[in-house]
């Protein structure tokens, strides 16, 4: 018998039994509330409102589409594009990579969790400006990785200023988002599942397909979200990795900023929303507990 | 049932860093039996289940099934199907698709899948629950869709760990008359591991009483009750008088320094025994037509019985009878002689392995 | 065996990945060179600099400041947030937590901009307060998120029991709820602090001309060079931290008992 497994099941009944319930007897509980929805409201949900406004006017506050439209202009299309592109590329790579460490981590239950949690975020504690530009060092031409691989015999790699660059930028920086979700769904499936497939007859292979990865979507679904999102709109890896040749969507939109073209700029930021909002939207649908799925 | 060991177990030792779970176990299962592995929480009953399912691998011995050894075979491979302590559903799949999961695996037509899902609900009374999804049913339900799920394999052997612990009492009792119906009508044998001796009194052929790793007593439900061997299995079936007393002759027992005429012989002579009395086997007289005089110190009704407790030579003594005592009564006690259930002494503190047959 | 070594080098493998880059910046924190592209020997020299770097200092005296009191209020607003939130119907605890995965959702440079043009249009003075606004704003959802599967976990009914027992509300509250949940709290504390101390984007576009953290510093550096001064004030800071959490890890190794599997 499997304390562990007990003891989840216990708060597995006892999750489903009190949904909603809340703490019994906190009458006014509704209120404490109050506070973070003047918050939200002040800061959330206005602020998104004066995008929209912005992004739908003219300086002279006139109705416009011509902001949104901006996004057609030659240039900014394909800084779109580009950043789609970048962002699919590096969430694959990143769903590819992080899966089977996720497994692997989820298996060596010896460890806590919390520490598993601490190695795959402890690197955020260096600045991510500065781990980015760390990137610099090890892919220049006579970077660090070319002196390795000059040291072996083998062609040196020139992709700093380049679109691979970038990418790897994303993959480095957005990893750990892929990895903690998936990692979180993991852990959670019970062992008994697991144990029931095999004994129903189901070698390791057909195990993972028809349990373990139908049972673990929700993470994969969140950790797309975590990495597709940021990598979409970066502009500082982009910066920091692509020189100045390679602008993507984030950045174009950021140069309008600078330059004070807030209207344009706010109209592009709608334009990007909405690639948000469907991503969202495929989330929420698979991430039915609407909570259960998180980065934590 | 017939004679045919289905299952033996060997020597089998088993445990988890330095705590020893299983101890050099032997046991064997027949054919078509209803064996119920019964004992405290960590007395290896789980453990035994597991390493019969191919979840575990025990650390030394073997586990031979139809005469041949399979301790290192995988669960997948094994012709023996389990049901889960907290039914272990496939809760992203439908009850039908559950239930199909083994089936598919074994590629079977979908015909053959559909007859057998409509067959398998029919058994547990679940007809039309095809298209729900588990997570929507209730426990006992969940309960009955993994037996469904385990039993369309047509395993030889079906594994019940804890099966109705999550039940409330009434499901429970329902759900144990309904294991022995699919028993019979299955034909197929089960072993079942719980720690509730009622569940295992009222459903088992046999019955295998564990602790600490070790198989204490081995036997039918009736023998189990009646002829305890020892203290450990005497208080854990049950309630009941353990006493400390000496063995005075053959047919004779000094229990609390009066002498109780018993059954049992060949203890010696003057030897210190353990005696077990059931507590609806003392009987309680009047004074002077007792073997001992005692006082009632207290009074509970119990539905069909009372259960009083008798101070009598300065031990309290559990009685359970039809007819009321009221506390402060002076009572004689008198005990059959074929009730008084003499047990060796332990040799040691450690409860003893004790090796045998069925 | 196989298997097991194949599970081991790959593991290896991604966290060399991931902290391959780590190791550069604390060797470049030792480089005699004031080039990054060029070793000039082991130097203390740029930690002896740090302290008397006003600017650096300042910077990070803003960063530090920000990241604990935006984490600080964060706590405090979304643990109560939390409480409510899980005692709500359906519908409104639907509403409430996808208004909550907003921020996190978000792209930050929208959230970033959106700020700022909120804080222009009120014609609010970008600056420290702005910037704190920004960090608590993003920063609550991750304490919500922390703090609410703790109180699923919780028992309803222990409060009740408290009062039973003669406790006031804030007593039972404080002695009751808050232990149960607090690890959940310390995460959000913690996850708050961390998130608002590697921010960027979101402070590049709050924070107005007159202050710096230390992100917008770097940021402003990445064309001209970076001062090996920061180098060493990242690895200090991230020593700091690694030595901490070994600690707590340590701590809670300890109290954890061995487990027992039977």
């Amino acid at each position: 018998m499997n304390t562990e497994n007990v003891s989840n099941a216990k708060t597995q009944k006892l999750t489903s039994h009190k949904n909603g319930d809340g703490i019994v007897g906190i009458k006014s509980a509704k209120w404490l509330s109050l506070p973070y929805a003047v918050w939200m409201i002040g800061f959330i949900i206005i602020p998104l409102i004066v995008i929209v406004y912005y992004g739908l006017t003219t300086v002279d506050n006139r109705f416009t589409l011509d902001n949104i439209s901006a996004i057609s202009s030659p240039i900014n299309l394909k800084a779109l594009l580009m950043a789609l592109e970048q962002s699919l590329i590096s969430t694959i790579i990143c769903l590819l990579l992080a899966y089977p460490l996720a497994m692997i981590l989820s298996k060596s239950r010896m460890r806590s969790s919390s520490f598993i949690v601490m190695i795959i975020i402890l690197p955020m504690w260096m600045n991510f400006l500065l781990r980015t530009i760390a990137w610099q060092n090890l892919l220049e031409r006579s970077g660090i990785i070319n002196t390795v691989l000059k040291f072996f015999g083998l062609p040196p790699m020139n992709i700093i200023n380049t679109p691979k660059a970038i990418i790897l930028g994303m993959v480095y920086n957005f990893l750990p988002f892929m990895v903690l979700p998936i990692y979180n769904v993991l852990i959670k499936i019970d062992k008994d599942i697991i144990d029931a497939a095999r004994d129903l007859g189901a070698n390791s292979v057909q195990t993972f397909l028809k349990i373990i990865l139908p049972l673990s979507l929700p993470g994969v679904i969140s950790g797309i979200t975590m990495v597709f999102v940021p990598a979409l709109t970066t502009f500082v890896i982009s910066n920091i990795l692509g020189g100045s040749k390679i602008v993507l969507i984030g950045n174009v939109i950021e140069q309008q900023f600078r330059m004070g073209n807030w209207h344009v700029g706010s109209g592009l930021s709608l334009v990007l929303m909405i690639f948000i909002l469907i991503s969202m939207a495929i989330l929420s649908k698979y991430d039915k507990e609407g909570e259960g799925s998180g980065l934590w | 049932m017939t004679d045919n060991k289905l299952i033996n177990l060997v020597n089998i030792t088993k445990s988890y860093g330095d705590n020893v779970v299983l101890d050099d176990l032997n046991l064997y299962i027949r054919e078509n039996e209803f064996v119920t592995l019964l004992g405290p929480s960590g007395c290896g009953k789980t453990t035994t289940l597991r390493i019969i399912g191919g979840f575990e691998t025990p650390d030394k011995g073997q586990v031979i099934f139809e005469g041949k050894d399979i301790t290192k075979t995988a669960p997948n491979e094994r012709q023996v199907n389990t049901v889960f302590q907290k039914y272990a559903l496939f809760n992203h799949l439908t009850v039908a698709e559950n239930i199909a999961f083994g089936l598919k695996i074994k590629k079977k037509s979908k015909e053959y899948i559909k007859d057998k899902i409509k067959y398998a609900l029919k058994l547990v009374n679940l007809d039309g629950f095809e298209n729900r999804m588990p997570d929507s049913l209730s426990g006992g339900q969940q309960q009955r869709i993994a037996i469904a799920r385990a039993i369309v394999n047509e395993p030889k052997v079906l594994l019940l760990d804890e099966p109705l612990g999550a039940l409330d009492l009434k499901l429970r009792q329902d759900m144990q008359y309904e294991l022995i119906r699919l028993k019979n009508e299955l034909g197929i044998t089960f072993v079942y591991v719980t720690h509730d001796q009622e569940e295992a009194l009222t459903m088992s052929d046999t019955i295998v009483v564990m602790n600490q790793g070790y198989i204490q007593q081995i036997g039918t439900p009736e023998d189990i009750y009646n002829e305890p061997k020892n203290a450990f299995v005497a208080d854990f079936i049950g309630d009941s008088n353990i006493i400390s007393s000496i063995m005075v002759e053959d047919k004779l027992v000094n229990i609390l320094g009066a002498n109780f005429p018993c059954v049992d012989t060949g203890f010696g002579h003057n030897k210190p025994v353990d005696v077990v009395i059931r507590p609806e086997d003392v009987n309680l007289v009047k004074p002077e037509e007792g073997i001992i005089k005692g006082v009632v110190t207290s009074l509970l009704f119990k539905g069909v019985h009372y259960e009083m407790e008798v101070n009598a030579n300065g031990y309290d003594w559990l009685v359970h009878s039809t007819s009321l005592f009221p506390v402060g009564t002076e009572v004689g006690i008198q005990v059959d002689p074929f009730n008084i259930q003499i047990m060796n002494k332990p040799e040691s503190e450690d409860e003893e392995a004790v090796e045998l047959e069925i | 065996m196989v298997k097991k070594f194949f599970e081991r080098f790959y593991v290896a493998l991604i966290l060399i990945f991931l902290y391959a880059p780590i190791a550069i910046l604390i060797i470049l924190s030792f480089n005699g060179s004031k080039s990054r592209a060029k070793w000039g020997g082991f130097t203390l020299k740029w930690y002896r600099e740090l302290f008397k770097n006003e600017s650096i200092m300042n910077a990070l005296y803003t960063t530090l400041i920000i990241a604990v009191l935006s984490a600080l209020i964060a706590t405090i607003i979304g643990t109560a947030a939390a409480i409510a939130i899980n005692s709500m119907k359906k519908t409104p605890r639907t509403i409430m937590i996808a208004i909550t995965n907003i921020p996190m959702l978000n792209a930050d440079i929208v959230t970033g901009i959106s700020l700022m043009l909120l804080f222009v249009a009120l014609r609010y003075t970008l600056g420290f307060s702005s910037v704190l606004i920004s960090h608590i704003t993003f920063n609550i959802p991750y304490v919500i998120l922390s703090v609410l599967p703790k109180l699923k976990q919780l028992n309803p009914h222990t409060y009740e029991a408290a009062l039973d027992l003669g406790a006031s509300p804030a007593y039972a509250f404080f002695k009751v709820i808050l232990p149960d949940i607090f690890p959940g709290v310390l995460t959000g504390f913690f996850l708050s602090f961390t998130m608002s101390l590697d921010d960027f984007v979101i402070t590049h576009f709050t924070k107005g001309p007159e202050i710096h953290t230390l992100s917008t510093k770097i940021y402003t550096e990445v064309r001209k060079g970076i001062k090996p001064e920061i180098y060493a004030l990242s690895t200090l800071m991230f020593i700091t931290v690694l030595l901490l959490l070994i600690i707590i890890n340590r701590k809670n190794a300890e109290k954890k008992a061995p487990v027992s599997r039977v």
